[in-house]
């Protein structure tokens, strides 16, 4: 994940067509913000979604919906179908080993819940510790500590640096004869810190500890393979991967899977039921009770597709350009502080403008037009680790372009202005 | 809405210069206001003498918009009677929520400023967090927040 050679303030060429990349999203051209042209500056809180993406959906609902894994009628079969090959799409785009690894769930935070219940619930218990780190996500955080109020299980945290990268040593020396689970995240949402993973998941292994990836900011900008990995549990989820809302996906490896009970009962997740007793399917029905998001999850294989027919080298590097380019223009205004400086960092880019509050920086942004999150990013361990309650972040995707780097830029030198 | 009309020099100044800004160390009433979303975390203090608010103080940590109101709010309510600050209560969160009476009263003069954060959703608790913290400081209630029954966002409240 190195950054392309960038010389002083002038954007590389990228190998990608971003004008006719854009043109795929009407998003980025049917908003007007305050009579300016939108910069959609907030994809790592949700992107967008190309007319490929949408269309998915028209067509499923023209021609393909019925309910799935229950009729024997034309259409079951046709949804079917399309489900189980969205399966395969995403085991494709995972390399896992094989599709019935695969679960679809809600979104990262409902994968996460499903680790945390199924495997937690069944294997830890208490005095046993869970191991996450500084930069987690709420997503990540407070599913374990409601099984550490339940079970009784201890939250071991591993601290980070001043550039907000995990310190790997003291990681390390986390571990012990309690150890029973890690959980951390591939890419900081807060920071853009991409973590080490492999070498933490080498970590966990070496100490016999099973380990899950929360991958929520990581697939949509670089390739990951679990197989190469190792992890025990990945998470992502659609609609930060340019797909719909209500989708997401937990791969795990089957062993594991096959070994947890499961999380939610219902349609769909049995074999056979009396009143006595229930047969579980095999996985992964066991973790898809009731009708699943069927049309989000075809929706999900096409926006997979749609990524890898731009591939995610080129998304890769036309990121990091934007990443160098951006962080060079803001730290050349003076007086904007960046929070995250991992070597190894995301297309994200995390400020505070002098001593305006971030929440004033991102109205006034967005009177430019310029949509930035702003808040404490789920991720309030971060924030009390800077000392600071909140941060405006400009998260990129392979559609921005460096002319809107520079209204981000412009629009925080007229918020410095006014409050000079 | 651009919002360079809410982001005036009044309201600029007051976040610059907060008036009654700190302690009050003889207050009879205090409140706690928080807004778990943004992070505006700001107390208010009282001293109340035969039902006029004799002096009044604020201090926290918030945005601009928070600060300024706050800072707005303290110099329109001191020296008032308590039951002329529960109507000016009353009158900024009708006006920020619902919108600006026809004829507001003359107490809201340059309040009339924030008029325009009623089509900044997002920021209407930012500006009212300091008049539900003066609500209950007078009721004696520990503290406030934005979120839940008190959430001036949430409609059939008022």
């Amino acid at each position: 994940m190195n950054a392309p050679a960038v010389g002083p303030m002038t954007p590389s060429a990228s190998t990608l067509d971003i004008a006719r990349i854009r043109a795929d999203f009407p998003i980025l051209s049917a908003v007007t913000v305050n009579g300016k042209p939108l910069v959609y500056l907030d994809n790592g809180a949700s992107a967008q979604m190309p007319r490929q993406v949408i269309d998915r959906l028209v067509r499923y609902h023209t021609h393909e919906h019925a309910n799935i894994h229950r009729g024997v009628h034309y259409l079951s079969e046709t949804a079917t179908n399309a489900y189980e090959t969205a399966r395969k799409t995403v085991q494709r785009f995972l390399n896992a080993k094989e599709d019935r690894e695969i679960i679809f769930t809600a979104n990262v935070t409902d994968s996460i819940n499903l680790v945390a219940h199924s495997y937690g619930g069944a294997f830890l218990s208490a005095g046993d510790e869970v191991v996450i780190t500084h930069l987690e996500h709420h997503a990540n955080i407070v599913p374990w500590q409601m099984l550490r109020d339940e079970k009784g299980v201890k939250l071991r945290v591993a601290p980070i640096n001043d550039a907000g990268e995990v310190i790997l040593e003291e990681y390390e020396k986390l571990f012990n004869a309690r150890t029973k689970f890690v959980s951390i995240t591939h890419v900081s949402n807060a920071l853009g810190t991409i973590n080490p993973v492999k070498a933490m998941i080498d970590i966990a292994h070496r100490h016999g500890v099973p380990i899950m990836i929360d991958g929520a900011q990581a697939v949509q900008h670089m390739t990951v393979d679990v197989q190469a990995l190792e992890c025990d549990f990945y998470a992502f989820t659609g609609h930060k991967l340019y797909g719909p809302t209500g989708i997401g996906v937990l791969y795990g490896k089957a062993a594991l899977l096959e070994k947890m009970r499961p999380h939610r009962g219902g349609g769909d997740m049995i074999l056979s039921v009396t009143f006595e007793k229930t047969t579980y399917n095999t996985i992964p029905f066991k973790f898809e009770a009731g009708t699943p998001q069927i049309a989000q999850a075809i929706q999900l294989a096409a926006a997979i597709d749609y990524v890898n027919a731009i591939g995610l080298t080129s998304i890769a590097q036309h990121e990091q350009a934007l990443l160098s380019y951006a962080t060079e223009r803001i730290n050349s205004l003076g007086g904007v502080r960046i929070y995250g400086e991992a070597k190894h960092k995301s297309a994200v880019i995390s400020f505070y403008v002098g001593d305006v509050h971030p929440h004033d920086v991102g109205t006034l942004l967005n009177g430019e037009g310029v949509a930035v999150r702003t808040g404490h990013h789920c991720a309030q361990p971060v924030m009390q680790r800077f000392g600071i309650p909140a941060t405006a972040r400009a998260s990129f995707a392979f559609y921005n372009t460096f002319e809107e780097v520079d209204a981000l830029v412009t629009a925080i030198s007229k918020v410095q202005k006014l409050f000079d | 809405m651009d919002p360079k009309f809410l982001y005036q020099e009044m309201i600029l100044d007051h976040n610059k210069k907060p008036r009654n800004f700190g302690k009050l160390d003889d207050a009879t009433h205090r409140a706690e206001g928080l807004n778990p979303l943004c992070g505006d975390h700001i107390w208010v203090a009282l001293k109340v003498d035969a039902e006029t608010i004799g002096a009044i103080a604020f201090e926290g940590h918030s945005c601009a918009i928070c600060k300024a109101s706050a800072s707005m709010m303290t110099a329109a309510v001191k020296g008032k009677p308590i039951a002329t600050a529960e109507a000016l209560v009353e009158e900024f969160r009708q006006m920020v929520t619902v919108g600006m009476h026809a004829t507001p009263s003359p107490a809201l003069a340059r309040l009339t400023a924030f008029a325009g954060i009623k089509d900044l959703p997002s920021r209407v608790k930012c500006a009212v967090l300091p008049w539900h913290t003066l609500d209950a400081a007078l009721h004696q209630t520990a503290n406030a927040t934005t979120e839940g029954d008190a959430d001036p966002a949430a409609s059939g409240r008022h």
